[in-house]
């Protein structure tokens, strides 16, 4: 039942499909983030309270939702290889974790950004902050705890591991405005009712996110083709895909 | 011959506590380090006592997550490098409990011992007599905490020739909420509020990591050593 599986999980099948993917999905999060850019820093009404400043949340929101969903992508790639030995779960943990990382920094300096003329501050030790910054710290642990080893299997999965014990820091971003008085505000979208935002501001964001999410996709595509090239460079098969 | 789990865990246990106080230079040691660091706050600061109470909680801290991860540094690695650890490995007892024998052990004869001799440098800080308790409660809820903590990373880092640095950087992110935690209890106690939450958050911690902790840091060994 599951060889079908086993087949599309094998390193030259993710090759072959990763590449036809990747310039898709690529297109689609252009169009998707050049829609949402347009609609949000020029149509969407400015916010009765922070003017147009809100408008970074058009960048920052999603960047900082793909820097927690690429962690948890990372952490149950790695547990899948761990768990069945699928090793193309470790390819896509290796090559999930710098963007994450990438979108990690992206959020800190966004929020940053916004900070400046909401708080008067480039940065606050404050609890959503502070977590979103020690998951930068948990996304350089994990990419160096890979290179440390000789042996890349043993590293691959030494890293799988620390991502896993890595994930109680996750639901700690989630709750950290609910949980402690945070100056960040709480959750606007993903919460239960009705969103708390009118529907021009809202439809760019949507659109932002869906963009972004298409574009992570995309260039883990791209990056996963190098990852499984570089790692089966002894076989067969790529030698073949190489020389084609 | 088959042993029981608690007559491993007592054997295991007792080997480590012996061979630690067999070479008490290498106790002492985390224990001066603690010592040197808080003293290199009020030198590089101010000697000022007002100035040094605000800050004595976060100083404390800092000195002994530093201590413990210097020596948590060790926890396998003589073990391992002898090839002890691969015959415990082996001999069938859960992994888990042979890693939870060892960092008790550790904790024992170095976070415990920070604990005794924080009041020395809580006074020499200036911190009130009255916050002590909170003081020594949370460190040491919170260094047991580290210790586990710290044992993971360990575990992952025992086969490496220069893990010492990686170490850090494993757990130094993890333990940060240990840190917020366990400063603000002090500090609490110190304004005379109820430290109480801070209390019960780091007791939830420990709980947590002695429960989850020697299980991580088991299958992190048996990747390392395989």
């Amino acid at each position: 039942m599951w060889t079908w599986f086993y087949r599309l999980a094998s390193p030259p099948s993710v090759y072959a499909l990763s590449g036809r993917l990747a310039p898709w999905l690529l297109a689609a999060a252009a169009c998707l983030i050049a829609f949402g850019l347009v609609d949000g820093l020029a149509f969407a009404p400015p916010d009765y309270q922070q003017g147009d400043a809100f408008r970074i949340v058009y960048v920052h929101a999603p960047s900082a939702w793909l820097s927690t969903f690429a962690y948890m992508l990372m952490a149950v790639a790695g547990a899948i290889a761990l768990i069945w030995r699928i090793k193309i779960g470790h390819a896509v943990a290796a090559a999930a974790a710098p963007i994450g990382a990438s979108f990690t920094l992206c959020t800190l300096l966004s929020g940053s950004l916004w900070g400046k003329p909401m708080w008067g501050t480039f940065w606050a030790w404050d609890p959503r902050l502070t977590s979103e910054l020690i998951l930068l710290f948990l996304y350089f642990g994990v990419m160096s705890l890979r290179q440390a080893f000789e042996d890349p299997a043993r590293g691959d999965r030494a890293a799988a591991l620390l991502a896993i014990v890595g994930v109680v820091n996750i639901p700690i971003i989630k709750f950290s405005v609910t949980w402690w008085n945070s100056l960040h505000q709480g959750a606007t979208v993903a919460r239960f009712g009705k969103p708390t935002m009118v529907a021009s501001m809202l439809v760019p964001l949507l659109v932002m996110f869906a963009g972004f999410m298409l574009f992570f996709v995309g260039v883990l595509c791209v990056r996963l083709r190098a990852e499984v090239l570089n790692r089966e460079r002894l076989a067969t098969w790529v030698r073949e895909a190489v020389a084609t | 011959m088959t042993i029981g789990l608690s007559q491993a865990l007592g054997l295991v246990l007792r080997r480590e506590l012996l061979l630690s106080l067999r070479r008490p230079d290498q106790l002492l040691q985390p224990l001066v380090f603690f010592l040197i660091v808080t003293t290199l706050f009020p030198l590089s600061l101010s000697p000022e006592l007002s100035l040094l109470r605000d800050m004595a909680p976060g100083v404390l801290w800092v000195a002994a997550l530093l201590a413990a991860l210097l020596s948590l540094d060790g926890l396998f690695k003589a073990d391992a490098d002898d090839g002890t650890l691969e015959q415990l490995v082996l001999s069938g007892i859960p992994l888990g409990l042979i890693v939870m024998a060892k960092t008790l052990a550790h904790w024992l004869l170095s976070g415990a011992a920070l604990v005794v001799i924080s009041p020395l440098v809580g006074m020499a800080l200036g911190i009130p007599v009255s916050a002590f308790g909170t003081m020594m409660l949370s460190l040491a809820l919170g260094t047991l905490t580290l210790s586990w903590l710290g044992a993971i990373g360990a575990a992952l880092t025992v086969g490496l020739k220069r893990g010492s640095m990686l170490l850090s950087l494993i757990v130094l992110p993890l333990a940060m909420p240990l840190l917020i935690f366990g400063a603000s209890a002090t500090d609490r106690a110190m304004g005379g509020e109820s430290p109480a939450g801070a209390l019960y958050l780091l007791g939830a911690l420990c709980v947590l990591t002695t429960t989850l902790a020697p299980l991580a840091a088991g299958a992190a060994l048996r990747i390392t050593l395989e």
